[in-house]
């Protein structure tokens, strides 16, 4: 099954920085074992551009600017057998710990 | 006829966790279930009930879900896999329980659907124990099995290190379970001892399951002596003891002896052992809420360590734990209420009456409050 795993920051993250695993040792090790299929870090929202189309007429929006101090920061796509493995590899992400994740299924349609 | 309904508590799980893995559709494998019952409520009472009724079930239900599937036309991989003979009732059982708790399921949806998928009770009766409409309980259920299905949740009891992490989930439910039965519906309480008995005897080497199912034998082996003719609460020093179930308590504390202590359950059955006995030990019950309070430091627990330690070692030794966790518990009823108990026995009789129409005024309508308010009548 594909997840899509959507990589946050979150106001409360772990205090205990020697238990945060290192991110360069999960890509390697996801890649190997073919359980990350791609994934980035995304530019802050500050960059970020909101595009809507109502009448016919394409509307643009510098943005959005949140408050919210949990925003989209990264994110991956998994292959994995099941759920219980998807929360394997996203509990093993350094980001879980110094953020949180989550974890959507494709919807299969 | 009473054999189906026997038939239904015992097999309905097996059957239900079977079905699943065979045809990987949890509404399909319940209707076939369903199906199998009303079929024998028309032939047990003319023929007769089988020697193996659950194996009579198990067959016409799978008949019934492979009509459904070669109906349905799909592939021929799965016709095959249902057809093949019974591969392991038990690990399927197992499966289901582990599925049903999944930790991504919200706990209110995992209690409701080990109630209708393990357990069988029918979506009214959950609906009834819980509160809240059928419609809405129909909801919750069918949003947690369409959940399993979209997130890829596995049908299976996971391994390892895996299982140490899942089963405390798994037992959790089961204890909520229980204590929704055991303040309001017998019916719960009977299903979560059921439920919990079934767990031991599939995992005979989890001290924790056995030891749950010895805590909830220990507290529901009381009542019948928990509640007086008017319906109203009775403290357990008051209690009728010959109304207290001797074979649930005999049973229990049977399982404890051959079971070792290796987590909070075990800790709570031995304090629920001691509650029992003839001459209640209340330096045991403290030194059990002592290390209960190491284990597992919830409010409540520190609450009940210093009721512990109020008993065994006098009220201002209780009054020094109240005080505490004081902070912690603010207005929760039962933390006044222990407070009041234990400034009367030490003899502040005028702040307790105070504390106990405060506890009253924090409890809804109903027996606890009464007790509560008769509590400070005495008191002054």
């Amino acid at each position: 099954m594909k997840y899509m795993m959507f990589v946050c920051s979150d106001p409360e993250p772990e205090t205990d920085e020697s238990r945060v695993p290192d991110i360069e040792v999960w890509v390697a090790e996801n890649d190997a074992a073919g359980r990350r299929v791609t994934g980035n870090v995304l530019a802050p929202p500050s960059a970020a551009t909101t595009v809507r189309v109502r009448g016919g007429e394409t509307m643009l929006t510098d943005g959005p600017f949140t408050e919210t101090k949990e925003v989209i920061v990264g994110f991956d796509i998994l292959e994995c057998a099941d759920l219980d493995e998807a929360i394997a590899v996203a509990a093993a992400h350094p980001m879980a710990h110094e953020g949180r994740i989550e974890l959507r299924p494709y919807a299969g349609l | 006829m009473d054999a189906v309904a026997q038939a239904h508590r015992e097999h309905w799980g097996r059957i239900v966790a079977t079905l699943i893995r065979v045809t990987g559709d949890w509404t399909l494998a319940e209707d076939c279930a369903q199906d199998a019952l009303a079929v024998a409520l028309e032939r047990w009472p003319r023929d007769g009930v089988p020697a193996n009724p659950g194996g009579w079930l198990m067959t016409v239900a799978r008949h019934r879900a492979l009509d459904a599937l070669r109906r349905a036309a799909v592939e021929q991989r799965k016709l095959r896999e249902a057809a093949m003979d019974e591969p392991g009732p038990h690990q399927d059982l197992l499966s289901l329980i582990f599925t049903c708790c999944h930790p991504a399921l919200a706990l209110e949806s995992r209690v409701a659907l080990t109630l209708r998928t393990v357990a069988g009770v029918s979506t009214a009766d959950i609906a009834r124990a819980f509160l809240v409409g059928e419609g809405a309980m129909t909801r919750r259920i069918t949003r947690a099995k369409s959940k399993i299905a979209q997130a890829g949740i596995p049908y299976r009891v996971p391994e390892g290190d895996a299982l140490g992490e899942r089963l405390p989930g798994v037992l959790a439910v089961l204890y909520l379970l229980f204590n929704r039965g055991y303040d309001g519906e017998p019916l719960i309480a009977d299903e979560a001892i059921r439920l919990a008995r079934t767990l031991a005897a599939l995992m005979p080497g989890e001290s924790e399951v056995s030891s749950l199912l010895a805590l909830f034998l220990l507290q529901h082996s009381r009542r019948d002596a928990r509640r007086d003719e008017r319906g109203e609460l009775v403290t357990l020093d008051r209690q009728d003891r010959t109304r207290w179930d001797r074979a649930a308590i005999a049973e229990a504390l049977d399982i404890l002896l051959r079971t070792p202590i290796e987590g909070p359950y075990a800790l709570q059955a031995r304090i629920a052992a001691c509650h029992v006995a003839d001459d209640t030990d209340w330096r045991s019950i403290a030194l059990w809420y002592d290390e209960l309070a190491r284990v597992q430091p919830t409010a409540v627990v520190k609450l009940n360590r210093a009721v512990a330690h109020g008993y065994a070692y006098g009220p201002h030794a209780g009054l020094i734990l109240v005080g505490e966790i004081r902070g912690e518990l603010g207005n929760y009823p039962m933390a006044i209420a222990v407070e009041a108990d234990l400034r009367a026995r030490a003899g502040d009789s005028e702040l307790a009456a105070e504390l106990f129409r405060e506890a009253a005024a924090a409890t809804p309508e109903g027996p606890e409050r009464r007790a509560l308010l008769a509590r400070a009548d005495e008191t002054r």
